[in-house]
Formats: C-alpha cells, structure tokens, sequence
C-alpha cells in the first residue's frame, strides 16, 4: 500500500521483521517472514489478478452526496479523495484473467475505511448486473469497516439493494465469486459478502459481523486468540477457502474456466 | 407515574445496589432500565419535539411489541417456532394469524415487557437463528401462497460470541437477498426500535410504514456519537443530527407512510394504533395479493434498486431487470 511509498525499507506489522520493498513486491506484498498479507490498493490487486492491460473500469464518475446533511463529511470525502486517488471505497470494471471475462469489483479499505454508502452499494450492484445482463462471472474482492454512518440510513439501505442484485444475479445462473480481504466486517458482511457461490478469504484476514471491540464490550471479556479469522471462518463453515496471495490469479481464473459451461 | 413504571425505578435501585455490593456486572440491565425511565422523568404526556424524544419512547418499557399487536389485530394466531438447525430463538418471533379470513404469515422482533423476559427474549437482539427462523418461516409463506407481515423493533442483531460463530451476518445477509424476490406480498412496520441489520433483516418487502415514534437508522444513536462524536454521552447530539425519524424518513422516500400514535406514544392507547395497522394490512393486501408473483418482485426490486444518493449516471438498470424479470416469465 502506498502509505511506504518513500521507504526503502518495510516492517512487517505482524511480525515486526523489516523488509526491503522490492522483495515485497515481489512476493506480491506477502511477509516472506510470517506470511502476513499487506493491503493493497485497487490498482496493485489488479495488477496481480487481471492479465495485463485488459481491465476496463465502468462507473469511474460516480461520486457520493451528503443525503444527510452531515457537517463534516464533504471535507472527509474530499481529503480521502485525496488521499487514495479514488473517487471511493470500490474500483468495478471488465477484465480478462487468463484470458477469460470476468466482472471484477475491487474494496479499498483506505478510502473511509472501506465503508458502503451510495456509491459503493451502485457500484456493486451495476458490478452484478452487469454480469447477469452479460452473463459473465462476478468476482468482489471485499474490504470494509461496514455501513457508510455519514450517510445515514441510505448506507444500511445499500446492504439491500447489493444482496437484492445477488439474488437477480442467481436468477440468471451466473457465478458469484467472492474474496474476503482483511477485514471485513458489518454491513458488508451481512449482505453481498456473504452471498457468493464460492466465498475465499485470504489467510488471516478478520471476517465478523460486529467487530471484535464491540463483541468484547458485550460480552465483558477478551476474544480468543483467532476468533474471526479467515481460519475460523473456514472452520465454523462460512469460507469454502482460504487462498494466498500467490494462488489467487490462478484459482480464480480455474474457478472461471470449470465454471465455463454453464448450460445457458 | 405508572405503577409499571415505579416497579423499575424500584428494580433499577436494588440492581444497582446489588451490583455494587456483590461485585457482579449488571451494567446492561442498568443501563437498559435507565433508557426506559428517561421518557418517563421528562416531559410525560407532552408530544415529542426532538428526534431522541422518540428514541426514548421507541424503547419505553410499557411499549406495545410484535405480540401484542398480534393480539389485537388478528382474529386467531399460531406460533411457531425453531429454525429447524440449531434452535429456537425468543427475541425474534413468528407464526400464522388470520385476519377477516386471511391467513398470514408474521414475523416479528421481540423485546420483552419487563426485566425478567426482556433477559429471555434477549432485549430483542436476535441470534442467527432467529433470522433463520423468519426465512423459513417466509419460505413456508411463499409456498402457500400466504402474505407476510413483519414487525420490526429491535436496537439491533446481537453483537456477541455465539451469535459470530453461528453466522449472524450470514443469517441476515441470506435474508436480504431472499426477501428481495419472495413471490407473496411483504408488509414491513417499524414499530419501536429500527436498528441496523437486526431491522434490515425482516425489513425488506413491498411496503415499509413506521410508527410516528418509531426510529430507523444504520447505527444506535450511542454508537454514531461514541464513533463519529467520539463520546457515547452524546447520544442525545447524535439521534437529532442523524435523520431517523418517520418524518425523516418519509421524505426520503424509504417508508411509504407514517402510522399515527396517541399523545404521549403508542402505549397510551395500543388500540388505536392497532387498528390502523389493521387497516393498512387489509387495504393493502388487497391490492398486493391479486398482482402477479413477478411483477411484484420487480416492483419490489426497482424500488430497493433506487435507493442512494450520489453524483453520475445509476446505468440503464430498468431493462437489465427487464431481461432478467420478464413480466411473462413463469417464476419457479
């Protein structure tokens, strides 16, 4: 991620072992200590999974309002705006991976912590139309804090309208394939995240519904250690799998090809 | 004050004690008890004039919930209960009831009346498999061909341990998407507590109507100021700048109307609200039931689809649902 941009040198936020960045960009920004996976930006998760030149962003435009008049909040899209280069929280586009079509959605968790307002919930929903209208398979990469708060009701409001598009999706037969980034939690996980055909999580990465402060305010003590991981997921039955960093563009593009023939 | 009323002032006095003197954390029931006396302490009997007078009143203990107006506006009702998974989950219920000879389905939050049931139905804060309950429940509906109506007041799905291993947001994501396209008619009324994905997740259908002291919004009024304020205190600063309202949400165009209470909430007089939702569901179902299954998903579905502010062209979505719903289109 771009925040060590100007540093020659990174630390491992997990295990704390420094590492020089051309050696983690070369392992397609994976610890090659503990195996940690960075956060990456839209345009550096396309750049893994995406041949080469082939994605073809739509809904590039499209901008949030402030629907509830909430002061403060014009300046704090603008400053991330700023910040991420994105115009928000979700990059939708058309591309080829190994040569085969896919709608492809991508979640920044840099820009407002990934949150789903408006934009988020059009963009995703005019992801999946897009795949049932043409009948090409959706893959979501998810990033998100969950609901857009600053928008108020119009963000809880989106977790309907991704899910609604997921189930006219389903009507036309056409594969959802869902990849769980760190983290991703609430409205998102209550809604489209949670709807694929396929759902694959990346190693580690916290999958919840309330977050883990909130559940320890509720319950009065600590999580235990891993609860809400990927790894958990998997073994309470809510991931079918987990898939490095380094597998991800070649299962993805095997899970297009078995699911070529569709018979429609 | 109500002798109801003087029972909690009373419980709240000897919990606090007991709390102090044996160590032991109440400070949920606390806290809960303390929210349900604050409408009471101010301005009784006088119409709410801010939108956190109607976050007290949406949470007033004494506030009629999804059963009792099942009582009232149902000539006969059966529950049913379990998920047929893991459970059977109180703070979320449902059942069939008939109503001048129609039967339907209804599903409902459920809080409780004092503190002993309320820790039973668990304040209303639903488990994964009371959500799981209320689409089986609508799957059962859809097969017969039964309306459903929902009743929605719940502070929100409940943010603990067991609920995360089970999948709430599985639960409630599932529930999104198939209510989306049930094939029977769907009627939604927030008639306390509207909170988050709890509310969302029987929240979805053809129609939506609030309570005039009802309250709807994406988080509670203590987590938008604790996080976006930065003091949970100014709960109070939060409710009045976050738009939740009926009113509020009516000029949105998220509800369709707004059902009328009595001076001082719907407690004062259950009836009388009771029998306009009566008259809502009648009237509406009327209409709704003799429509054809696709047209009504369609309908149901351009509306959900509209939902959002935001600068820049929403895309040609009207003939994407076109090709994908075709009016002719017999619906599995």
């Amino acid at each position: 991620m771009v925040d060590f941009d100007m540093k020659h040198i990174v630390d491992c936020p997990s295990c704390k072992v420094s590492i020089q960045r051309q050696r983690l960009e070369e392992s397609l920004y994976v610890c090659p200590e503990c195996g940690y996976h960075f956060r990456l930006t839209p345009a550096e998760r396309i750049q893994q999974i995406a041949d080469t030149d082939s994605f073809l962003e739509f809904a590039a435009e499209l901008t949030s309002q402030n629907p509830i008049e909430l002061i403060g909040y014009e300046s704090k899209l603008s400053q991330n705006q700023r910040k991420s280069d994105l115009k928000d929280a979700v990059v939708v586009g058309n591309c080829l991976i190994d040569e085969q079509a896919a709608v492809l959605g991508i979640m920044s968790f840099q820009f407002m912590g990934g949150s789903m307002g408006s934009v988020v919930g059009e963009k995703i929903t005019q992801a999946m139309l897009q795949g049932a209208d043409t009948n090409t398979p959706v893959i979501l990469f998810t990033a998100s804090g969950g609901a857009r708060m600053q928008e108020g009701i119009f963000s809880l409001m989106q977790m309907a309208k991704t899910s609604s598009a997921a189930a006219l999706l389903e009507e036309t037969g056409t594969p959802l394939f869902i990849v769980i980034t760190h983290p991703t939690t609430g409205g998102v996980t209550a809604s489209f995240a949670m709807l694929g055909d396929i759902i694959m999580a990346e190693p580690g990465a916290l999958i919840g519904f309330a977050g883990p402060r909130v559940i320890e305010g509720t319950i009065g003590e600590k999580l235990p250690k891993g609860f809400q991981t990927a790894e958990f997921q998997l073994e309470k039955g809510f991931v079918d799998s987990i898939v490095h960093r380094k597998d991800m563009r070649a299962t993805l593009a095997y899970l297009l090809r078995i699911h070529a023939n569709r018979g429609n | 004050m109500s002798e109801k009323q003087e029972d909690i002032s009373e419980l709240l006095g000897r919990l606090e004690k007991l709390a102090k003197d044996e160590q032991l954390d109440l400070e949920r029931e606390i806290t809960d008890l303390k929210a349900r006396l604050v409408p009471v302490q101010k301005n009784r009997e006088v119409q709410p004039s801010s939108a956190w007078d109607r976050v007290c009143l949406a949470r007033h203990v004494d506030r009629p919930g999804t059963l009792e107006y099942i009582s009232m506006i149902c000539d006969d009702f059966m529950q049913l209960h379990g998920d047929r998974c893991y459970g059977d989950d109180p703070a979320l219920i449902g059942g069939i009831g008939s109503i001048n000879g129609r039967a339907i389905t209804f599903i409902g939050n459920q809080k409780g009346s004092n503190l002993k049931e309320n820790i039973r139905r668990n304040h209303g804060m639903g488990h994964p498999e009371g959500y799981r309950k209320a689409l089986r429940l609508a799957k059962q509906a859809e097969k017969f061909s039964r309306p459903i109506v929902t009743f929605i007041d719940t502070s929100g799905a409940y943010p603990g341990l067991e609920a995360e291993q089970r999948g709430i947001g599985e639960a409630i994501a599932r529930n999104l998407k198939e209510f989306s396209v049930l094939k029977v008619p769907v009627i939604c009324f927030i008639i306390g507590e509207g909170g988050s994905g709890g509310a969302l997740g029987i929240g979805v259908g053809d129609k939506l109507y609030m309570l005039e002291n009802a309250v709807y919004s994406v988080i509670s009024p203590e987590g938008f100021a604790s996080i976006l304020l930065r003091d949970s205190s100014k709960a109070e600063q939060a409710a009045n700048t976050m738009k939740i309202t009926a009113t509020d949400l009516k000029e949105f165009g998220i509800i369709h109307d707004i059902v009328s209470e009595p001076s001082g909430g719907a407690h004062k007089d259950p009836q009388f609200v009771a029998s306009q939702i009566k008259d809502i569901i009648s009237r509406d179902f009327d209409i709704l039931c003799t429509k054809q299954p696709s047209r009504l998903v369609r309908y149901r579905i351009k509306k959900i689809r509209g939902i959002g502010h935001f600068n820049g062209p929403a895309g040609s979505w009207w003939d994407q649902l076109l090709n994908i719903y075709p009016l002719t289109r017999a619906l599995r």
